[in-house]
Protein backbone atom coordinates (compact mmCIF):
# COMPACT_ATOMS: atom_id res chain seq x y z
CA UNK A 1 0.00 0.00 0.00
CA UNK A 2 3.08 2.43 0.83
CA UNK A 3 3.96 0.86 -2.80
CA UNK A 4 1.89 3.68 -4.09
CA UNK A 5 3.41 6.28 -2.85
CA UNK A 6 7.28 5.08 -3.94
CA UNK A 7 7.91 5.61 -7.48
CA UNK A 8 7.35 2.28 -10.31
CA UNK A 9 10.37 1.46 -10.42
CA UNK A 10 12.05 1.47 -6.92
CA UNK A 11 8.66 -0.24 -5.84
CA UNK A 12 9.55 -3.01 -8.05
CA UNK A 13 13.20 -3.17 -7.01
CA UNK A 14 12.51 -3.42 -3.60
CA UNK A 15 10.39 -6.61 -3.98
CA UNK A 16 12.34 -8.16 -6.62
CA UNK A 17 15.50 -7.37 -5.32
CA UNK A 18 16.07 -10.51 -3.10
CA UNK A 19 15.56 -12.20 -6.61
CA UNK A 20 17.80 -9.83 -9.11
CA UNK A 21 20.45 -8.33 -7.10
CA UNK A 22 23.23 -10.84 -7.79
CA UNK A 23 25.91 -10.16 -5.30
CA UNK A 24 29.47 -10.56 -7.55
CA UNK A 25 31.94 -13.31 -5.15
CA UNK A 26 34.87 -13.10 -7.55
CA UNK A 27 36.23 -10.76 -9.91
CA UNK A 28 39.36 -11.87 -12.16
CA UNK A 29 40.82 -10.74 -15.05
CA UNK A 30 42.81 -13.14 -17.13
CA UNK A 31 45.03 -13.79 -20.06
CA UNK A 32 41.56 -14.05 -21.85
CA UNK A 33 38.98 -12.51 -20.50
CA UNK A 34 37.56 -10.93 -17.66
CA UNK A 35 35.94 -13.65 -15.40
CA UNK A 36 33.38 -12.72 -12.66
CA UNK A 37 31.32 -15.43 -10.76
CA UNK A 38 28.11 -13.98 -9.52
CA UNK A 39 25.60 -15.11 -7.06
CA UNK A 40 21.89 -14.59 -6.63
CA UNK A 41 19.81 -16.69 -4.47
CA UNK A 42 20.83 -20.43 -5.17
CA UNK A 43 22.42 -19.51 -8.44
CA UNK A 44 25.65 -19.08 -8.75
CA UNK A 45 27.29 -18.49 -12.17
CA UNK A 46 30.23 -17.50 -14.02
CA UNK A 47 30.23 -14.64 -16.30
CA UNK A 48 32.88 -13.54 -18.69
CA UNK A 49 33.68 -10.01 -19.67
CA UNK A 50 30.48 -8.72 -18.04
CA UNK A 51 30.69 -5.40 -19.13
CA UNK A 52 30.22 -6.13 -22.91
CA UNK A 53 27.27 -7.82 -21.82
CA UNK A 54 28.03 -11.70 -22.32
CA UNK A 55 26.00 -14.17 -21.24
CA UNK A 56 26.57 -16.72 -18.14
CA UNK A 57 29.21 -19.53 -19.26
CA UNK A 58 27.76 -21.88 -16.59
CA UNK A 59 25.66 -21.73 -13.30
CA UNK A 60 25.30 -23.84 -10.65
CA UNK A 61 22.59 -24.39 -8.13
CA UNK A 62 23.91 -23.72 -4.90
CA UNK A 63 21.25 -25.74 -3.27
CA UNK A 64 21.33 -28.83 -5.20
CA UNK A 65 24.78 -28.67 -7.28
CA UNK A 66 24.26 -31.93 -8.79
CA UNK A 67 21.37 -30.68 -10.63
CA UNK A 68 22.27 -29.26 -14.12
CA UNK A 69 20.76 -25.69 -14.85
CA UNK A 70 21.67 -24.71 -18.55
CA UNK A 71 19.76 -26.15 -21.38
CA UNK A 72 22.65 -26.58 -23.26
CA UNK A 73 24.56 -28.25 -20.79
CA UNK A 74 21.78 -31.30 -20.23
CA UNK A 75 20.91 -31.13 -24.16
CA UNK A 76 24.61 -32.32 -24.13
CA UNK A 77 23.72 -35.57 -22.46
CA UNK A 78 21.46 -36.61 -25.80
CA UNK A 79 25.19 -37.57 -26.74
CA UNK A 80 25.04 -40.45 -24.66
CA UNK A 81 22.29 -41.84 -26.59
CA UNK A 82 24.98 -42.73 -29.46
CA UNK A 83 27.23 -44.39 -26.80
CA UNK A 84 25.95 -44.87 -23.39
CA UNK A 85 28.61 -46.32 -21.93
CA UNK A 86 31.78 -43.95 -22.61
CA UNK A 87 35.13 -45.22 -21.59
CA UNK A 88 37.33 -42.51 -22.74
CA UNK A 89 36.10 -38.91 -22.35
CA UNK A 90 37.55 -35.53 -23.81
CA UNK A 91 36.46 -32.32 -23.10
CA UNK A 92 37.42 -29.04 -24.92
CA UNK A 93 36.38 -26.29 -23.05
CA UNK A 94 35.35 -26.50 -19.18
CA UNK A 95 33.78 -23.72 -17.73
CA UNK A 96 32.57 -23.92 -14.45
CA UNK A 97 33.29 -27.84 -14.73
CA UNK A 98 29.56 -28.64 -14.84
CA UNK A 99 30.03 -31.28 -17.62
CA UNK A 100 32.72 -33.23 -16.55
CA UNK A 101 31.48 -33.37 -12.77
CA UNK A 102 28.41 -34.71 -13.76
CA UNK A 103 29.55 -36.95 -16.29
CA UNK A 104 32.33 -38.76 -13.24
CA UNK A 105 29.28 -39.20 -11.40
CA UNK A 106 27.69 -40.99 -14.17
CA UNK A 107 30.73 -42.83 -15.01
CA UNK A 108 32.92 -43.39 -12.34
CA UNK A 109 35.61 -45.44 -13.87
CA UNK A 110 35.93 -43.42 -16.80
CA UNK A 111 38.36 -41.68 -17.70
CA UNK A 112 38.06 -37.70 -18.82
CA UNK A 113 40.40 -35.56 -20.16
CA UNK A 114 39.49 -31.84 -19.83
CA UNK A 115 40.97 -29.07 -22.07
CA UNK A 116 41.29 -25.13 -20.91
CA UNK A 117 43.50 -22.52 -22.28
CA UNK A 118 42.97 -20.35 -19.09
CA UNK A 119 44.41 -21.51 -16.27
CA UNK A 120 41.95 -18.52 -14.32
CA UNK A 121 39.01 -20.96 -15.53
CA UNK A 122 40.45 -23.97 -14.02
CA UNK A 123 41.05 -22.33 -10.83
CA UNK A 124 37.59 -20.70 -10.66
CA UNK A 125 35.98 -23.93 -11.29
CA UNK A 126 37.57 -25.49 -8.76
CA UNK A 127 37.00 -22.67 -5.78
CA UNK A 128 33.88 -21.85 -6.66
CA UNK A 129 32.05 -24.92 -8.85
CA UNK A 130 33.24 -27.80 -6.82
CA UNK A 131 34.97 -28.69 -9.59
CA UNK A 132 38.32 -31.44 -8.66
CA UNK A 133 40.92 -33.03 -10.77
CA UNK A 134 40.74 -36.58 -9.43
CA UNK A 135 42.76 -39.82 -10.31
CA UNK A 136 40.62 -39.85 -13.75
CA UNK A 137 39.78 -36.44 -14.46
CA UNK A 138 42.60 -34.57 -15.63
CA UNK A 139 42.42 -31.11 -16.86
CA UNK A 140 45.24 -29.47 -19.51
CA UNK A 141 45.75 -26.30 -19.50
CA UNK A 142 46.60 -26.01 -23.30
CA UNK A 143 45.04 -24.91 -26.62
CA UNK A 144 42.22 -27.35 -27.85
CA UNK A 145 44.19 -27.43 -31.71
CA UNK A 146 47.54 -28.31 -30.14
CA UNK A 147 46.30 -30.98 -27.75
CA UNK A 148 44.03 -32.96 -30.07
CA UNK A 149 47.34 -32.83 -32.97
CA UNK A 150 49.15 -33.64 -29.88
CA UNK A 151 46.49 -36.76 -29.07
CA UNK A 152 46.81 -37.34 -32.51
CA UNK A 153 50.43 -38.18 -33.25
CA UNK A 154 50.18 -40.61 -29.51
CA UNK A 155 47.56 -42.33 -30.95
CA UNK A 156 44.98 -41.95 -28.03
CA UNK A 157 41.40 -42.53 -28.69
CA UNK A 158 38.53 -41.25 -27.34
CA UNK A 159 35.13 -42.63 -26.99
CA UNK A 160 33.08 -39.38 -26.33
CA UNK A 161 34.31 -35.99 -27.50
CA UNK A 162 32.33 -32.54 -26.27
CA UNK A 163 33.65 -29.78 -28.15
CA UNK A 164 32.13 -26.77 -26.23
CA UNK A 165 35.09 -24.10 -26.41
CA UNK A 166 33.16 -21.06 -27.29
CA UNK A 167 32.13 -18.77 -25.45
CA UNK A 168 29.27 -15.98 -26.06
CA UNK A 169 31.14 -13.26 -27.51
CA UNK A 170 34.43 -14.86 -29.53
CA UNK A 171 35.03 -17.96 -31.39
CA UNK A 172 38.40 -19.78 -31.44
CA UNK A 173 38.16 -19.51 -35.26
CA UNK A 174 41.03 -22.19 -35.94
CA UNK A 175 38.50 -24.86 -33.63
CA UNK A 176 35.96 -24.71 -36.26
CA UNK A 177 37.29 -25.73 -39.89
CA UNK A 178 37.54 -28.85 -42.14
CA UNK A 179 40.51 -29.80 -40.93
CA UNK A 180 40.43 -29.57 -36.95
CA UNK A 181 36.93 -31.87 -37.41
CA UNK A 182 39.77 -34.37 -39.61
CA UNK A 183 41.76 -34.25 -36.46
CA UNK A 184 39.39 -34.64 -33.68
CA UNK A 185 38.05 -37.95 -36.19
CA UNK A 186 41.15 -38.78 -35.76
CA UNK A 187 41.21 -39.08 -32.22
CA UNK A 188 38.04 -40.71 -32.10
CA UNK A 189 36.89 -44.70 -32.00
CA UNK A 190 34.85 -46.33 -34.32
CA UNK A 191 32.43 -46.49 -31.77
CA UNK A 192 32.83 -42.59 -30.97
CA UNK A 193 30.54 -39.76 -30.67
CA UNK A 194 31.37 -36.15 -31.16
CA UNK A 195 29.32 -33.58 -29.42
CA UNK A 196 29.86 -30.10 -30.23
CA UNK A 197 27.56 -27.08 -28.24
CA UNK A 198 27.22 -24.04 -30.72
CA UNK A 199 25.25 -21.32 -31.91
CA UNK A 200 21.75 -21.45 -33.83
CA UNK A 201 21.99 -18.28 -35.78
CA UNK A 202 23.17 -16.00 -38.66
CA UNK A 203 25.04 -17.14 -41.43
CA UNK A 204 27.21 -18.89 -39.28
CA UNK A 205 24.87 -21.66 -39.11
CA UNK A 206 25.48 -22.61 -42.92
CA UNK A 207 29.20 -22.44 -42.89
CA UNK A 208 29.35 -24.46 -39.31
CA UNK A 209 26.66 -27.32 -40.88
CA UNK A 210 28.29 -27.45 -43.95
CA UNK A 211 31.65 -27.89 -42.38
CA UNK A 212 30.44 -30.81 -40.33
CA UNK A 213 28.27 -32.49 -42.59
CA UNK A 214 31.81 -32.35 -44.98
CA UNK A 215 33.82 -33.97 -42.54
CA UNK A 216 31.40 -36.31 -40.57
CA UNK A 217 28.46 -36.96 -43.40
CA UNK A 218 24.68 -37.12 -41.79
CA UNK A 219 24.71 -35.33 -38.11
CA UNK A 220 21.94 -35.26 -35.49
CA UNK A 221 20.97 -31.60 -35.27
CA UNK A 222 19.79 -30.79 -31.82
CA UNK A 223 17.87 -28.01 -30.82
CA UNK A 224 15.15 -27.20 -28.53
CA UNK A 225 13.15 -23.93 -28.55
CA UNK A 226 13.95 -23.08 -24.43
CA UNK A 227 18.00 -22.55 -25.90
CA UNK A 228 19.68 -20.88 -28.13
CA UNK A 229 22.25 -22.76 -28.38
CA UNK A 230 22.12 -25.84 -30.78
CA UNK A 231 23.86 -29.36 -30.34
CA UNK A 232 25.50 -30.53 -32.70
CA UNK A 233 26.27 -35.05 -32.41
CA UNK A 234 28.11 -36.88 -34.66
CA UNK A 235 29.65 -39.60 -35.50
CA UNK A 236 31.82 -41.45 -38.08
CA UNK A 237 29.34 -44.46 -38.64
CA UNK A 238 26.04 -44.06 -39.74
CA UNK A 239 23.49 -42.63 -37.27
CA UNK A 240 21.34 -45.07 -35.24
CA UNK A 241 17.50 -45.46 -35.96
CA UNK A 242 15.13 -43.41 -33.88
CA UNK A 243 14.43 -46.88 -32.27
CA UNK A 244 17.26 -47.51 -31.09
CA UNK A 245 17.73 -43.82 -29.41
CA UNK A 246 14.32 -44.53 -27.88
CA UNK A 247 15.63 -47.78 -26.47
CA UNK A 248 18.76 -46.22 -24.86
CA UNK A 249 17.07 -43.24 -23.47
CA UNK A 250 14.50 -45.82 -21.83
CA UNK A 251 17.14 -47.36 -19.82
CA UNK A 252 19.80 -44.23 -19.43
CA UNK A 253 17.22 -41.87 -18.13
CA UNK A 254 16.85 -43.10 -14.66
CA UNK A 255 20.50 -42.91 -14.13
CA UNK A 256 20.52 -39.09 -15.50
CA UNK A 257 17.20 -37.55 -13.70
CA UNK A 258 19.01 -36.93 -10.92
CA UNK A 259 21.08 -34.07 -13.03
CA UNK A 260 18.22 -32.57 -14.13
CA UNK A 261 18.71 -33.96 -17.88
CA UNK A 262 14.95 -34.90 -19.10
CA UNK A 263 16.73 -37.96 -21.68
CA UNK A 264 13.15 -39.21 -22.81
CA UNK A 265 11.74 -36.29 -24.43
CA UNK A 266 15.46 -36.33 -26.76
CA UNK A 267 15.46 -38.93 -29.14
CA UNK A 268 12.21 -37.57 -31.14
CA UNK A 269 14.35 -34.21 -30.72
CA UNK A 270 17.43 -35.06 -32.66
CA UNK A 271 16.80 -33.98 -36.41
CA UNK A 272 18.52 -35.11 -39.48
CA UNK A 273 16.78 -32.32 -41.72
CA UNK A 274 19.29 -30.30 -43.43
CA UNK A 275 17.66 -26.44 -42.53
CA UNK A 276 20.58 -24.79 -43.82
CA UNK A 277 21.85 -23.63 -47.01
CA UNK A 278 23.84 -26.04 -48.53
CA UNK A 279 25.89 -23.79 -51.26
CA UNK A 280 27.93 -21.64 -48.41
CA UNK A 281 31.49 -22.36 -47.87
CA UNK A 282 32.83 -24.93 -45.51
CA UNK A 283 35.58 -23.51 -43.03
CA UNK A 284 38.77 -24.27 -43.43
CA UNK A 285 42.59 -23.53 -42.03
CA UNK A 286 42.46 -21.36 -45.23
CA UNK A 287 39.11 -19.61 -45.02
CA UNK A 288 37.74 -19.11 -41.51
CA UNK A 289 36.78 -16.05 -40.96
CA UNK A 290 33.45 -17.37 -38.40
CA UNK A 291 33.70 -14.60 -35.90
CA UNK A 292 32.74 -11.90 -39.04
CA UNK A 293 30.27 -14.18 -40.53
CA UNK A 294 28.94 -14.37 -37.37
CA UNK A 295 28.01 -10.68 -37.16
CA UNK A 296 26.79 -10.74 -40.47
CA UNK B 1 70.66 26.86 -57.03
CA UNK B 2 72.24 27.09 -53.65
CA UNK B 3 75.25 25.13 -52.81
CA UNK B 4 74.28 21.82 -51.57
CA UNK B 5 72.08 21.30 -54.67
CA UNK B 6 74.58 21.89 -56.75
CA UNK B 7 76.69 19.20 -55.65
CA UNK B 8 74.27 16.55 -56.46
CA UNK B 9 73.41 17.33 -60.39
CA UNK B 10 72.06 13.88 -61.08
CA UNK B 11 69.03 14.72 -58.85
CA UNK B 12 67.90 17.55 -60.60
CA UNK B 13 65.20 18.00 -63.08
CA UNK B 14 64.10 14.33 -65.06
CA UNK B 15 67.22 12.52 -63.66
CA UNK B 16 65.74 12.78 -60.29
CA UNK B 17 64.26 9.58 -58.31
CA UNK B 18 60.42 9.61 -58.35
CA UNK B 19 60.09 10.85 -55.50
CA UNK B 20 56.33 9.53 -56.03
CA UNK B 21 57.29 5.83 -56.81
CA UNK B 22 59.31 6.07 -53.79
CA UNK B 23 56.53 6.39 -51.67
CA UNK B 24 53.89 4.25 -53.14
CA UNK B 25 56.68 1.36 -52.97
CA UNK B 26 56.78 2.55 -49.25
CA UNK B 27 53.17 2.81 -48.51
CA UNK B 28 52.72 -1.26 -50.03
CA UNK B 29 56.04 -2.19 -48.24
CA UNK B 30 54.45 -1.44 -45.10
CA UNK B 31 50.58 -3.06 -45.81
CA UNK B 32 52.07 -6.02 -46.73
CA UNK B 33 54.03 -6.14 -43.73
CA UNK B 34 51.04 -5.82 -41.29
CA UNK B 35 49.22 -8.51 -44.19
CA UNK B 36 51.53 -11.09 -43.54
CA UNK B 37 51.63 -9.76 -39.35
CA UNK B 38 47.85 -10.54 -39.17
CA UNK B 39 47.74 -13.49 -40.55
CA UNK B 40 50.78 -15.06 -39.34
CA UNK B 41 48.39 -15.70 -36.13
CA UNK B 42 46.08 -18.02 -38.58
CA UNK B 43 48.79 -19.62 -40.06
CA UNK B 44 50.08 -20.94 -37.53
CA UNK B 45 47.16 -21.39 -34.90
CA UNK B 46 46.62 -25.04 -36.36
CA UNK B 47 49.90 -26.05 -35.12
CA UNK B 48 50.50 -23.42 -31.97
CA UNK B 49 47.04 -22.41 -30.77
CA UNK B 50 45.14 -19.45 -30.58
CA UNK B 51 46.53 -18.48 -27.09
CA UNK B 52 48.22 -15.12 -26.02
CA UNK B 53 51.93 -16.43 -26.56
CA UNK B 54 51.56 -17.26 -30.14
CA UNK B 55 50.74 -13.56 -30.59
CA UNK B 56 53.57 -12.56 -28.58
CA UNK B 57 55.70 -15.01 -30.58
CA UNK B 58 54.59 -13.07 -34.37
CA UNK B 59 55.09 -9.71 -32.91
CA UNK B 60 58.55 -10.68 -31.40
CA UNK B 61 59.87 -11.82 -34.71
CA UNK B 62 58.55 -9.33 -36.34
CA UNK B 63 59.99 -6.75 -34.66
CA UNK B 64 63.35 -8.17 -34.32
CA UNK B 65 63.40 -8.70 -38.30
CA UNK B 66 62.31 -5.20 -38.75
CA UNK B 67 65.20 -4.24 -36.32
CA UNK B 68 67.40 -5.98 -38.56
CA UNK B 69 66.04 -4.69 -41.84
CA UNK B 70 66.15 -0.96 -40.26
CA UNK B 71 70.41 -1.83 -39.57
CA UNK B 72 70.94 -3.29 -42.91
CA UNK B 73 69.00 -1.19 -45.05
CA UNK B 74 70.47 1.93 -43.58
CA UNK B 75 74.19 0.36 -43.70
CA UNK B 76 73.21 -0.68 -48.04
CA UNK B 77 71.83 3.01 -48.17
CA UNK B 78 75.32 4.61 -47.95
CA UNK B 79 76.65 2.66 -50.35
CA UNK B 80 75.70 3.49 -53.80
CA UNK B 81 71.88 3.75 -53.35
CA UNK B 82 70.54 3.08 -56.40
CA UNK B 83 66.62 1.95 -58.01
CA UNK B 84 67.97 -1.36 -59.27
CA UNK B 85 69.05 -1.96 -55.53
CA UNK B 86 65.37 -0.77 -54.12
CA UNK B 87 63.95 -2.65 -56.83
CA UNK B 88 65.60 -5.80 -55.75
CA UNK B 89 64.37 -5.92 -52.36
CA UNK B 90 60.99 -5.77 -53.59
CA UNK B 91 61.84 -8.70 -55.68
CA UNK B 92 63.65 -10.72 -52.78
CA UNK B 93 60.66 -9.78 -50.35
CA UNK B 94 58.13 -11.39 -52.57
CA UNK B 95 60.34 -14.51 -53.09
CA UNK B 96 60.88 -15.23 -49.15
CA UNK B 97 57.16 -14.74 -48.91
CA UNK B 98 56.41 -17.55 -51.25
CA UNK B 99 57.15 -20.61 -48.67
CA UNK B 100 54.82 -19.19 -46.30
CA UNK B 101 52.33 -20.46 -48.84
CA UNK B 102 54.52 -23.56 -50.01
CA UNK B 103 56.10 -24.65 -46.87
CA UNK B 104 54.13 -24.15 -43.77
CA UNK B 105 53.41 -27.22 -43.15
CA UNK B 106 56.82 -28.73 -43.95
CA UNK B 107 58.55 -25.93 -41.41
CA UNK B 108 56.11 -26.03 -38.73
CA UNK B 109 55.24 -30.29 -38.68
CA UNK B 110 58.66 -30.92 -37.23
CA UNK B 111 59.17 -28.08 -34.78
CA UNK B 112 55.36 -29.02 -33.43
CA UNK B 113 56.67 -32.87 -33.29
CA UNK B 114 59.97 -31.54 -31.58
CA UNK B 115 58.82 -28.84 -29.31
CA UNK B 116 56.30 -29.49 -26.84
CA UNK B 117 55.89 -25.73 -25.75
CA UNK B 118 53.57 -23.65 -27.70
CA UNK B 119 55.24 -20.94 -26.80
CA UNK B 120 58.32 -22.05 -28.16
CA UNK B 121 57.12 -24.06 -31.01
CA UNK B 122 55.73 -20.52 -32.30
CA UNK B 123 57.96 -18.32 -31.57
CA UNK B 124 60.56 -20.70 -33.79
CA UNK B 125 58.20 -21.30 -36.35
CA UNK B 126 57.28 -17.12 -36.70
CA UNK B 127 61.49 -17.55 -37.15
CA UNK B 128 61.86 -19.89 -39.66
CA UNK B 129 58.05 -18.44 -41.60
CA UNK B 130 58.32 -14.74 -40.95
CA UNK B 131 61.64 -13.05 -40.12
CA UNK B 132 63.53 -13.23 -43.83
CA UNK B 133 60.76 -11.57 -45.58
CA UNK B 134 60.12 -9.29 -42.54
CA UNK B 135 63.90 -8.38 -42.21
CA UNK B 136 63.85 -7.37 -46.38
CA UNK B 137 60.70 -5.12 -45.89
CA UNK B 138 62.43 -3.30 -42.84
CA UNK B 139 65.20 -2.86 -45.32
CA UNK B 140 63.23 -0.98 -47.78
CA UNK B 141 61.88 2.14 -45.09
CA UNK B 142 65.53 3.76 -44.42
CA UNK B 143 66.83 2.87 -48.43
CA UNK B 144 63.53 4.90 -49.49
CA UNK B 145 64.67 7.66 -47.27
CA UNK B 146 67.73 8.26 -48.80
CA UNK B 147 66.36 7.99 -52.18
CA UNK B 148 63.80 10.78 -51.23
CA UNK B 149 66.40 12.70 -49.42
CA UNK B 150 68.06 15.36 -51.91
CA UNK B 151 69.87 17.40 -49.05
CA UNK B 152 70.49 17.01 -44.81
CA UNK B 153 68.54 20.34 -44.83
CA UNK B 154 64.91 18.33 -45.75
CA UNK B 155 66.02 14.76 -44.30
CA UNK B 156 63.95 14.47 -41.31
CA UNK B 157 60.95 16.06 -43.07
CA UNK B 158 61.23 13.63 -46.04
CA UNK B 159 61.83 10.81 -43.23
CA UNK B 160 58.86 11.86 -41.99
CA UNK B 161 56.83 11.82 -45.02
CA UNK B 162 57.94 8.19 -45.33
CA UNK B 163 57.28 6.84 -41.91
CA UNK B 164 53.85 8.67 -42.32
CA UNK B 165 52.81 7.10 -45.75
CA UNK B 166 54.80 3.43 -44.70
CA UNK B 167 52.46 3.60 -41.26
CA UNK B 168 49.34 4.61 -42.82
CA UNK B 169 50.04 1.31 -45.34
CA UNK B 170 50.89 -0.63 -42.82
CA UNK B 171 47.22 0.33 -40.83
CA UNK B 172 45.60 -0.37 -44.01
CA UNK B 173 47.14 -3.58 -44.30
CA UNK B 174 45.90 -4.63 -40.77
CA UNK B 175 42.43 -3.29 -41.46
CA UNK B 176 42.06 -4.36 -44.57
CA UNK B 177 43.19 -8.28 -44.15
CA UNK B 178 41.02 -8.59 -40.69
CA UNK B 179 37.96 -6.33 -41.55
CA UNK B 180 37.68 -7.68 -45.56
CA UNK B 181 40.38 -9.73 -46.71
CA UNK B 182 40.48 -13.10 -44.67
CA UNK B 183 36.33 -13.10 -45.70
CA UNK B 184 36.68 -12.72 -49.61
CA UNK B 185 39.89 -14.71 -49.67
CA UNK B 186 41.98 -18.00 -48.39
CA UNK B 187 44.94 -16.99 -46.43
CA UNK B 188 47.04 -18.37 -48.97
CA UNK B 189 45.71 -16.25 -51.68
CA UNK B 190 45.86 -12.87 -49.52
CA UNK B 191 50.00 -13.77 -49.04
CA UNK B 192 50.16 -14.74 -52.63
CA UNK B 193 48.56 -11.33 -53.46
CA UNK B 194 50.85 -9.38 -51.09
CA UNK B 195 53.91 -10.71 -53.39
CA UNK B 196 52.74 -10.29 -56.05
CA UNK B 197 52.50 -6.56 -54.92
CA UNK B 198 55.53 -6.67 -53.69
CA UNK B 199 57.08 -8.35 -57.14
CA UNK B 200 55.00 -5.54 -59.38
CA UNK B 201 56.82 -2.75 -57.17
CA UNK B 202 59.67 -4.71 -58.08
CA UNK B 203 59.38 -4.83 -61.47
CA UNK B 204 58.05 -0.95 -62.19
CA UNK B 205 61.21 0.01 -59.99
CA UNK B 206 63.43 -1.55 -62.34
CA UNK B 207 61.80 -0.24 -65.17
CA UNK B 208 62.02 3.10 -63.83
CA UNK B 209 65.64 2.72 -62.58
CA UNK B 210 66.80 1.57 -66.59
CA UNK B 211 64.97 4.39 -67.51
CA UNK B 212 67.59 6.49 -65.71
CA UNK B 213 70.11 4.09 -67.10
CA UNK B 214 73.18 5.05 -66.13
CA UNK B 215 72.15 7.98 -63.85
CA UNK B 216 71.35 5.91 -60.92
CA UNK B 217 74.21 6.07 -58.73
CA UNK B 218 73.27 9.45 -56.47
Amino acid sequence: MTCRLWPALFCLSLFSAPFLAAETLHEERSLYRDITVTQEGNRRCLVFNVHRGDRNQTCMNTADPERLVFEYAKMTFAGLLLNPNPKNILIAGLGGGSLPSTLTKLYPDAKIDVIEIDQAVVNVAERFFDFEETENVKVAVNDARVFVKRAGLLEQRYDFVILDAFTGDYIPEHLLTEEFLEEVRAIMSPDAVLVANTFSTSRFYDHESVTYQKVFGEFFNFKLPSSGNRIIIARDAALPPRGELNAVARSLAPRVEAFGVPLLEYPNRLSTRVDWDMSRRALTDQYSPSNLLRDN
Amino acid sequence: MNAKQARRPNNQGPQAIPSLLVVSAAFVSGFCIMTIEMLGARIMAPYFGGSLSVWGSILTVFMLALACGYLIGGKLSARRPSLFNYAFFFLAAAALSLPIIFLADEIMRPIFLAVEDPRYGSLLASLFLYFLPTTILGMISPYSVRLLVENSDHSGQKAGLLFFVSTLGSAAGTLGTSFYLVLWFEVNEIVFGTAAALALIGMVLMIAGTQRGHANDL
